[in-house]
Order: C-alpha cells, then sequence, then structure tokens
C-alpha cells in the first residue's frame, strides 16, 4: 500500500514541470502538452485522494477532466492550425497583438 | 301647381349634351374612328337645337309678360352676407341657375343652329386633318360654354361660359400648334381678352357691391330699390367696366387686335367663333345687362361712339386686305361695332335682330370662303384666285348671296337689320347715322372686291393648283345653301312696318329691354315720318349699289387703276395697309414694355431674390459654419482629445504590463498564486501559535 503523499510528491512534480515548461517554451504546441501535464497532475492527485476516501466521486471527475483534456487539445490545435495559416509562425512570444 | 312645359323644366340640359360628347372626345377621342366622332359631336349640338326649338315654341306659347323662365338647379357660392357700398346688407347668391326669355331663347337658337350647320361643315372641311377628334372635342366644348354663357341666369355664371369660349377660343385658334403664327396668334387672343375680363369681373364686383345681386333679373328691381338716378357716376362706372369687357370679347376699340390674327385658326372656327356666336357675347351681354346702360346715358354715348368709330375704322382696313380671311375678319369687327351702335342708341333690339342676320351671313361668308380655300389647295391670297365662278358655282352663288345680305341689299336679311340700326341711329344723332352710313358703302366695296377678286376677271391661280380646282363635298355645300336661305329670308321674321310687316321679332324681343323710370319719349319709327325712312332706305341703297359698281370698275372693267390709286395715295395707302400701324403701336407701348418689365423683374429675380437672398444667406451660413467648424475642431473636440491624451499619459505604466504574451500573464498568475499561498500558509501557521 503506497501512502498517498507520494502521489501528492508525483503530483505536484508533475505541476511544476507543467507550469515550467508553459512559462518558458516559446513553441505554442510544447506548451499546449505542460498544459496537459498539469491536467494529469491534477488527476493522479483526485484519484490519490478518491482512493483514499474510499469515495469514487474523484475518479468519475477525473474522466470528466480527460474528456475536458482532449476537447481542449482539439480546440487548442484548431485554433494554433488558424493562427499558423495567418502569421506563418508557433513562437508564443511573437503572439503580442492581444494588447493595447 | 301645374306641372312645367318640358322643354322650359330642362332648359338645363341644353349645353350638357355638347359636354357630355366633348368630355367624351377628350378623354377617348383618340380611340375613335372619325365617322363614330362626326355623328356623336354633330348629333349631340342636333339634340341641343332640337331643345332649344323646343324651349322657343313653349316660350312664345306663354302670355307675352310671363316669358321669363328660371330653372335654378342648385346654389353655387353659398357665400352669406355682406354690406353693400351704402351700408345695407345682402345675401350673395350665385346659382347655378339657367334662365330662358326671349333675349336667350334667340341667342341658343342661333348658337345651336349655326353651331350645327358648322359641325356639319366642319366634318366635310376637317375630313383629312390630323386631331380630328380634339377638333371636334373642342368644338364642343366651345359649344357647351357658349350655351353657358347665354343660358345663365346670373353674372357669374355669365363670365363662366364667358371664360370658357375664351378658352376653346385660344385651343381652336392656335389649333394648328406647331405652326408658330398660329400658336402666337392663340396666346394674343387670350392675352388680350384677358384684360377686357378684368373690366368685365372688376364690374361685376361693382355690381354686386352696389345693387347687392348679380341675378339678371333681379338687377332692374334692385336699381328701382336703390332709387339710383339717371347719370349716376356709380352705374356709369358699372356699365363702362362691362364695356371694357365687351370690347375685348367682341374686338372693338382698341381691343380688337386679336381677331385678325385669329384667322389662324382653321375656317370652320372662324365662322362659329369669330364670326356668328362668340364675338357676339359682348353685344348679348350689353344687352342682358341693358337696365344698366338705361341709367346711364353717358356709357350708351361711349358704346355707340365706339361702335361707330370701330365699324369704320375696320372697313377701312378691310379695304385693302388681300387675305381672303382678313377681309372677312375686319367686316366682323365692322358689324360688330354696328351692333354696339345699335346698343348705343338704346336699339338693342336691333343690335340682337343685327347679331342674328350677322350671325347668318357672316356664317356663310366664312364657311364660303373656306370652301374657296379648299378648292385652291389651301390659297388664301385673293390676288391668286380669280375666274372661279363657273368652277366652283355653288359656292359662288352661296357666297354672293351672303355678300348681297352683308352690302344691305332689299331685301335680303343685312338690309332689314342694317337699315333698322342706321334708322335707330339717325334718331338719336346725326354723326352717328352719317359714319355708320358711309361704312355701309364702304362694306358694299370690300364685300364685292372680295367676290369680283376671286370670282371674276381672269385667273391668277398657280398652274399646278388650276387643275386641281374642284367643288367641295356634299357635308361643306348642305350648310352653305341652308345657311344662304337663311342670309336671304332670315330678316323677314322682322319685316318693318313701312312695308307693311309688323316687326315680329323686334316686338318679341322687347320685353327684356328694360324702360327707365324717366322713358324717353321718342318716335317709334324712322326720323320724323314715314317719307323720312324711306328716304333714309333709299339713300343708303344707293350708296351701296355705288359701292358694288366701284368695285366692279377697279376690280374687273380697269384691273390696272387699283395699283395707281394705291400709288398716288402712297402714304396713305401704306398706313391703312399696315392696318394703322396699331400692332406696332401696341407692341411699343404695352407689349415691348411688358417685356422690358418681365426682364426686370427678372434681373431683380437674378441679382436681389437670387443674388442677395438666396446666395447671400448660402454666403452667410457658409461663413458661419466655417466659425462653427474652427469652435468645434479646436475648443470641442480639442477638450475631448486632450482628456484622452491626459489619460493617456498616466495610463502609460500599467501598459507596459499588457505587453500581449500569453506566457507573461501565467508569469504573473503564478507569482501571484505563489504569492497568495505564501501569505496564507504563513498567516495559518502564525494563527496557530
Amino acid at each position: 500500500m503506497v501512502p498517498v503523499d507520494h502521489y501528492l510528491w508525483l503530483s505536484l512534480a508533475l505541476f511544476t514541470i507543467g507550469v515550467i515548461g508553459v512559462l518558458t517554451r516559446r513553441n505554442v504546441i510544447i506548451i499546449l502538452m505542460s498544459i496537459e501535464l498539469i491536467l494529469n497532475a491534477v488527476n493522479i492527485n483526485l484519484v490519490a485522494f478518491s482512493h483514499m476516501f474510499g469515495n469514487v466521486d474523484g475518479q468519475v471527475f477525473a474522466i470528466f477532466i480527460i474528456t475536458d483534456a482532449a476537447a481542449e487539445a482539439a480546440v487548442g490545435l484548431g485554433i494554433i492550425l488558424a493562427f499558423f495559416r495567418n502569421r506563418e509562425t508557433l513562437l508564443a512570444d511573437e503572439m503580442d497583438m492581444l494588447k493595447w | 301647381m301645374s306641372p312645367q312645359p318640358y322643354f322650359l323644366d330642362h332648359i338645363w340640359l341644353i349645353p350638357m349634351f355638347p359636354l357630355v360628347t366633348a368630355a367624351v372626345m377628350l378623354f377617348y377621342g383618340r380611340r375613335l374612328s372619325n365617322q363614330i366622332v362626326s355623328w356623336l359631336c354633330s348629333g349631340s349640338v342636333f339634340i341641343s337645337f332640337i331643345y332649344s326649338v323646343g324651349a322657343f315654341f313653349q316660350i312664345v306659347a306663354r302670355p307675352s309678360g310671363e316669358r321669363i323662365f328660371t330653372k335654378i338647379l342648385f346654389e353655387w357660392i353659398p357665400a352669406g352676407t355682406y354690406h353693400l357700398l351704402d351700408g345695407r346688407i345682402a345675401k350673395f347668391v350665385a346659382d347655378w341657375g339657367f334662365q330662358i326669355d326671349p333675349l336667350s331663347c334667340v341667342m341658343v337658337l342661333v348658337v345651336t343652329g349655326v353651331g350645327f350647320l358648322i359641325h356639319v361643315y366642319s366634318t366635310g372641311y376637317m375630313a383629312h386633318e390630323g386631331g380630328y377628334y380634339r377638333f371636334f372635342g373642342y368644338l364642343n366644348l366651345f359649344m357647351f360654354s357658349m350655351l353657358m354663357l347665354v343660358l345663365a341666369n346670373n353674372l357669374l355664371l355669365l363670365f363662366v361660359g364667358w371664360e370658357g369660349v375664351g378658352t376653346c377660343s385660344y385651343l381652336l385658334i392656335g389649333f394648328y400648334f406647331h405652326k408658330k403664327s398660329a400658336s402666337d396668334a392663340g396666346k394674343k387672343a387670350f392675352i388680350v381678352n384677358r384684360i377686357g375680363d378684368a373690366g368685365f369681373l372688376l364690374g361685376i364686383f361693382l355690381t354686386s357691391a352696389l345693387l347687392g345681386t348679380i341675378r339678371f333679373v333681379e338687377i332692374g328691381p334692385a336699381l328701382t330699390a336703390g332709387g339710383f338716378a339717371i347719370g349716376d357716376p356709380r352705374i356709369t362706372a358699372i356699365a363702362l367696366l362691362f364695356f371694357v369687357g365687351a370690347t375685348g370679347k367682341s374686338a372693338q376699340i382698341p381691343l380688337y387686335v386679336w381677331l385678325p390674327d385669329a384667322m389662324e385658326g382653321p375656317t370652320p372656327v372662324s365662322a362659329l367663333i369669330h364670326a356668328a356666336t362668340m364675338v357676339t357675347a359682348g353685344v348679348y351681354m350689353v344687352t342682358r345687362t341693358n337696365a344698366i346702360y338705361q341709367l346711364s346715358p353717358k356709357a350708351m354715348g361711349v358704346v355707340a361712339l365706339v361702335g361707330a368709330i370701330t365699324a369704320l375704322f375696320a372697313a377701312s382696313m378691310g379695304v385693302v386686305q388681300n387675305d381672303i380671311k382678313k377681309v372677312l375678319a375686319y367686316s366682323t369687327v365692322s358689324q360688330l361695332g354696328y351692333m354696339f351702335l345699335a346698343c348705343g342708341v338704346g336699339a338693342f333690339t336691333a343690335g340682337i335682330f343685327h347679331l342674328m342676320t350677322h350671325a347668318f351671313f357672316k356664317g356663310l361668308l366664312f364657311l364660303a370662303a373656306g370652301s374657296v380655300i379648299h378648292a385652291v389647295s389651301g390659297e388664301q391670297d385673293m390676288r391668286k384666285m380669280g375666274a372661279l365662278s363657273k368652277k366652283i358655282p355653288v359656292t359662288y352663288w352661296t357666297m354672293l348671296i351672303a355678300a348681297l345680305a352683308i352690302a344691305g341689299i332689299f331685301p335680303f336679311a343685312g338690309f332689314i337689320s342694317k337699315d333698322l340700326i342706321l334708322g335707330k341711329a339717325y334718331e338719336k344723332d346725326a354723326l352717328l347715322w352719317a359714319i355708320g352710313y358711309f361704312t355701309a358703302g364702304m362694306t358694299a366695296f370690300y364685300m364685292f372686291r372680295l367676290i369680283f377678286m376671286t370670282f371674276h376677271g381672269t385667273s391668277r391661280v398657280d398652274h399646278e393648283v388650276e387643275h386641281h380646282i374642284h367643288e367641295s363635298p356634299k357635308s361643306m355645300l348642305v350648310p352653305l345653301v341652308i345657311l344662304a336661305a337663311l342670309s336671304f329670308v332670315g330678316g323677314w321674321i322682322s319685316w318693318p312696318e313701312i312695308f307693311g310687316g309688323n316687326s315680329h321679332f323686334i316686338h318679341f324681343l322687347s320685353s327684356v329691354v328694360a324702360v327707365p323710370h324717366e322713358a324717353r319719349i321718342e318716335p317709334v319709327k324712322g326720323p320724323g315720318s314715314e317719307h323720312g325712312e324711306i328716304f333714309l332706305m333709299i339713300l343708303s341703297e344707293g350708296l351701296v349699289i355705288l359701292g358694288i359698281l366701284f368695285a366692279w370698275f377697279l376690280y374687273v372693267k380697269r384691273t390696272d387703276l387699283p395699283q395707281k390709286i394705291a400709288n398716288s395715295f402712297g402714304g396713305f395707302y401704306k398706313l391703312v395697309y399696315n392696318k394703322y400701324y396699331v400692332d406696332q403701336l401696341y407692341d411699343a407701348l404695352f407689349v415691348n414694355r411688358a417685356k422690358d418689365l418681365g426682364l426686370a423683374l427678372g434681373a431683380f429675380d437674378r441679382n436681389v431674390i437670387d443674388g442677395l437672398g438666396v446666395n447671400g444667406a448660402g454666403w452667410l451660413t457658409r461663413s458661419i459654419s466655417k466659425v462653427s467648424m474652427w469652435w468645434d475642431t479646436w475648443i470641442v473636440d480639442g477638450s475631448v482629445r486632450l482628456g484622452a491624451r491626459i489619460v493617456w499619459i498616466f495610463s502609460y505604466p500599467i501598459r507596459l504590463i499588457q505587453d500581449g504574451l500569453v506566457q507573461s500573464y501565467m508569469l504573473l498568475i503564478v507569482i501571484g498564486l505563489i504569492g497568495f499561498f505564501g501569505y496564507y500558509f504563513y498567516m495559518a501557521r502564525h494563527a496557530i501559535h
């Protein structure tokens, strides 16, 4: 039986890698992948606590998040594709039109 | 209440028949064939004629004191009450009402009778002209207006007809509107008539303001009730204003200038409107309002003098004209002068009698002239005619009868009516008689000059026209023959008493002539005695025959003489030939001055109204708007932009954070979260301890 804090450490590690990835990588596709890491860190948290409390709600919630992540990937890749067609770039630091 | 006689009760239908066909012609005429147009238009006038004859017999059947019959359809202008000039209060009454009495009876018979014959004639004359339905539409509209004029029971309704005939006259003179001279002549007729109409209208206003009524039957009693003395200047004013209207419509000096030009219209129009009916409206109107004239010897004197001078003046111009229709036009002016002479000397019935006989023989003269023009392919210059009597015999004989009638040869119609007028004039004033007498001689001369130049002597017709000469169709000849018969016997209905007659016509009419309160006592017949009357007649016959012989001598026997005479009278001949330069005088005095006024007003409009007013206002608006725009740009907008600039400046540091990069936003979120959680945990730890 693995104690719950192991899971939490794993989750924290994944989350931190994800956040650093989002903040530092220039390619938007990598950023999108990093967001997936963050979401999965959350999933691990949910499943771990669900197991610990013997309540299945957390696992159901994790499945919703997986679904949501899939939808998000679809929409996100669509946006990236459309953006690439217009600007011919995938670098996040060149996407700076959304300002005053 | 016993039922009214049918034709008298339905007197209002007489003008309606031509009105209906006129409306049909003007709205649907284009789609109808010429034959249907002819039948409809002539037919409606013929029905009117039948109704007129019916009304005539029913009027004659009544006792002579009750021969005025009024039919009021409805009140036309309910204008309420008003103050008369002398302070009395009167109710203004203008009905759509019809009055039939011996006078309107005669007029209606003449208008519908001669009108019908001219309609029939027109079906032949206009057969090959364009706008056939338009011509007949106008003609029927004219018949309606003329019948309204003679049947109206009040001055205002008479004025409606008066203006209606003027309009139709304008339309028909300008019938060939693509010809500039024709449309100019139409305009001239219309404008000259407006001058007269202005006087007539003022006369109606004054009548209404002075007498409180405009109904003919009430004018006489109103004059008596108002206590107007003979020679009252207000009455004279009314009479003279009416006469101004009459000079316009009936082509008297000084407003006669439009009638000769009116010959631009088709010849049947000249016959119907400018000889037989419309131009006599002035004589009818003066006779209709004779109660007013009887009270004003001065106005009567003016009427007689203007009539006599016009008769002489126009006849002198007729002598030198070469256009066959122009001769007849001046002759018409001259004969109308006779009628006014008759009215002016108080012989209203004689004036109406001459009006009737004149309608016969002058209508005939014009129709015959039309037939001649028709025969020689549209030529109107008598110098290019001659020797036509054998080629168009019916036209020749009927025209000869008409010429004998107008010249006043015994016993043609013109003799009886003209000598009646001359006799009455002699009773009044020898000078008026002398003018009329001399004019009669000139009339005989110029009429037979026309006859001889057209039908006798050697042919001066162009060669290519020569072999086209042909007699007119039956539809034109039948009216000629009927009118010729009327020109011959038409005067006999008033056969003079000295020849054993009893002046039926004059007695029939006399009931409409008012007797002034201080009736002038005058001999009923000739000057002094029967012998005097006979003597006058022989005298005028002698002059007439002399005139005819003189014309024969000059234009058949010695055709070289007229030119020599013209040359020896050089200046005077030129003066008369150019119609005394009256047209030029009017042009110089009035027409060009009116044009100058128009130009001056136009310049005023352009420079002051448009220039100063409209353009000035535009310039002012633009200047003000420039100032306003400066204020808007720099002050109003400037203050707004200043505010924006201030906000912009102060917002600069904040704007630095919003760089549009998703990752920097994310970084801020993460820093915020770390800060938040750090603070949270820090506080939580300290709260525990």
